[in-house]
């Protein structure tokens, strides 16, 4: 097990590195950090003065190497638009997108194991038609659409929910629901077709022949197998949803990270957006791998390949 | 009184092209320490019939019987839960795919553990104490330690045994045994099938032995019960059935099979050309006639029930052996 993470653990460095040198070298092929600092009126002077200033004119393995090198001791460099630390204002962020992908993913899941579960007990049934109904609508539905639906249902006719801002954990319910119905349909249906599959397995009729209770069978022995593709899966949802929260955090001025980046890159404010997007790899990568260990975990014949 | 009795069981499923009588009015026995032997080629029913016996048939299907009794007691109608208790407690089933039949998430010991803390005993330590017991009882070696394994970690016959022990965890009376030994190879399937006998002598419980290993049925058998399409066509105790087979379908299994004693090990059921009847719809006459060597016109209308000897010897085919060998002679 050691052994598996370790071997894990490299390959997500690796990745990593890959990921923040494509957007560091593509992000600064696409705007000039230059021009973005000196503002509109600047001469053609002042614009090259910045660039020697601040070292734009160098090849751009050096300034990653350098950008790189500092990245790992947690300094980010500053915003160009707000003249802030960048790892202040992401540490001031952060919280709220965790906790909104948090609970969108945990919504995610007591939604959809459940249907999942009761769906394949009597497939075909009205409850797997119903669950099926809900797993096609969420896939259907633009998330932007059905955050934006709620927002006129539940904010403005009725006035149940605060439309705007992260001030109450009111606010956090629609956007909540509106990133965690996106994964609903997926995880719903690898659960339904992992506990059918499992449902009609040898272990379960021997299960069965031992006479244990529908619930033990049910739980212990279907469940616990059907979900461990049901938990990478969400893993890779949650991430997912950590990268969603830009549209859901805009719509609901709920302001996490993906506000900022929203925010950082109409200003390309270059800073901001590299350590953003090195932020989202990496809980990507270390969800992946945490989802890998926990499979390994739940499914014992893993860790021995 | 009877470990089990059952009379005229029947099975019904529902398909697409209408209803399939795979099982039809079976009855047969099985006293404390004896040993029925059902055989029969693929698709006669076999599996249905066990699957019936322990209430685990798939869900469309619909069983039927005049007496389903369980130590004098009539299970047939008993409720599910009810059904549960002796399900793995007095009576137990052995499964004939030991490689899946495990669960690969839980270890070997807990799996034996679960069934008897769920009929015996919820104590921990006497759960671990049988199941130890009983991996020795089948043959595992340091059996304390593969108590952590989980089931890829043994081959399939560890996994059998372990399939075994498990059936034996909390005494059954009566253990059923569908094709025990089929996915096995066959120095290991010649053991397997040793340690059953040699358990249920041991612990004086009924067996019910499915195999295609008429070596092992001529070796262990109390009583053989021969099936076809659904019927019994032939039964009685294994001797009068071995040495006098009266049915054309026994006498046609039986023709490739050396003598009791002689046979050799893994031999399968012999070849007996054409193909089983589709069983789906009305069905009348004796099943075997298309591929009957002495079919005669009467057959498609023949009462296919079986008709006793003084010995317990039953048969079903109406043309009884004299007038058969005459016409063969003629
Ligand atoms: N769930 C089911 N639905 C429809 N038909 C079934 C079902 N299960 C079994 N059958 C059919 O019932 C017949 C008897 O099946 P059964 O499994 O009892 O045969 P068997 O004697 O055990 O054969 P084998 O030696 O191959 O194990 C077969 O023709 C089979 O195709
Ligand atoms: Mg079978």
């Amino acid at each position: 097990m050691l052994a598996y993470a370790i071997k894990r653990s490299f390959a997500a460095f690796l990745i990593l590195i890959v990921v923040s040198g494509l957007t560091f070298s593509l992000s600064h092929l696409s705007a000039d950090p230059a021009l973005t600092i000196a503002g509109e009126q600047a001469s053609d002077e002042d614009i090259q003065a910045i660039r020697e200033l601040y070292g734009f004119d160098r090849p751009i393995y050096i300034q990653y190497l350098e950008w790189a090198g500092r990245a790992m001791t947690g300094d980010f460099g500053e915003s160009y638009h707000y003249g802030e630390r960048v790892s202040t204002m992401i540490a001031g962020r952060i919280g709220t997108t965790m906790s909104l992908g948090v609970l969108a993913i945990l919504f995610a899941l007591i939604i959809s194991i459940p249907l999942g579960v009761v769906a394949a007990m009597r497939p075909n049934s009205l409850v797997d038609r119903f669950a099926l109904l809900v797993a096609v609508f969420g896939q259907a539905l633009p998330t932007f659409w059905f955050a934006l639906m709620m927002i006129i249902v539940l904010g403005v006719w009725w006035r149940w929910l605060p439309i705007s801002g992260n001030d109450s954990w009111a606010h956090f319910v629609m956007p909540t629901i509106a990133l965690g119905y996106y994964a609903t349909p997926a995880l719903m249906r690898l659960t339904r077709a992992g506990m059918i599959e499992v449902l009609g397995s040898d272990y379960i009729r021997t299960a069965r022949a031992k006479g244990l209770s529908p619930t033990v069978v049910l739980f212990k022995h279907a469940l616990r197998n059907a979900i461990i593709p049901v938990v990478a899966l969400a893993a890779v949802w949650f991430g997912f949803m950590l990268g969603g929260s830009i549209v859901i955090e805009t719509i609901f001025n709920l302001k996490g990270i993906g506000w900022l980046s929203y925010d950082a890159l109409l200003r390309s404010d270059l800073p901001v957006v590299q350590a953003i997007v090195l932020i989202f790899a990496s809980l990507y990568v270390v969800l992946t791998l945490a989802a890998d260990l926990v499979n390994a975990w739940l499914d014992p014949r893993i860790s021995v390949r | 009184m009877s470990i089990l009795e059952v009379e005229n069981l029947t099975v019904d499923i529902p398909v697409a092209a209408g209803m399939l009588h795979p099982v039809r009015s079976i009855s047969f026995s099985v006293e404390k320490g004896e040993t029925l032997c059902i055989v029969g080629e693929s698709g006669c029913g076999k599996s249905l019939t066990s699957l019936a016996l322990m209430g685990l048939l798939p869900k469309a299907a619909i069983r039927r019987a005049d007496k389903l009794l369980f130590r004098g007691e009539e299970i047939g109608d008993l409720p599910e839960r009810k059904m549960a208790h002796l399900r793995g407690g007095a009576m137990s089933m052995i499964f004939q795919e030991p490689m899946t039949s495990l669960n690969p998430a839980y270890t070997i010991g807990d799996q034996l553990m679960e069934v008897f803390r769920r009929h015996v005993t919820r104590d921990k330590a006497a759960a671990r104490d049988r199941a130890i017991y009983l991996l020795e009882k089948v043959g595992i070696s340091s059996a304390a330690s593969r108590l952590g394994q989980y089931p890829h970690q043994l081959s399939g016959g560890l996994r059998q045994r372990v399939m075994i022990a498990m059936a034996l965890m909390c005494e059954p009376e009566l253990i059923i045994a569908d094709e025990p030994t089929t996915a096995l190879d066959v120095t290991i399937q010649a053991q397997i099938l040793h340690l059953l006998a040699e358990l249920q002598n041991e612990f004086d419980m009924g067996l019910i032995l499915i195999t295609h290993d008429l070596g092992v049925v001529a070796r262990i058998a109390d009583k053989v019960q021969v099936m076809y399409a659904g019927r019994t066509v032939e039964e009685g105790p294994a001797r009068a059935v071995f040495d006098s087979p009266q049915h054309p379908y026994t006498q046609g299994l039986l023709r490739c099979i050396p003598i009791p004693g002689k046979t050799k090990r893994g031999e399968r059921l012999g070849a007996v050309p054409g193909i089983v009847p589709n069983l789906v719809g009305d069905l009348s006459g004796c099943m075997f006639r298309n591929r009957c060597p002495h079919a005669a016109p009467v057959c498609a209308t023949a009462d296919d029930s079986l008709v006793t000897g003084p010995d317990g010897h039953a048969n079903a085919c109406i043309r009884p052996e004299p007038e058969r060998v005459a016409e063969a002679v003629a």
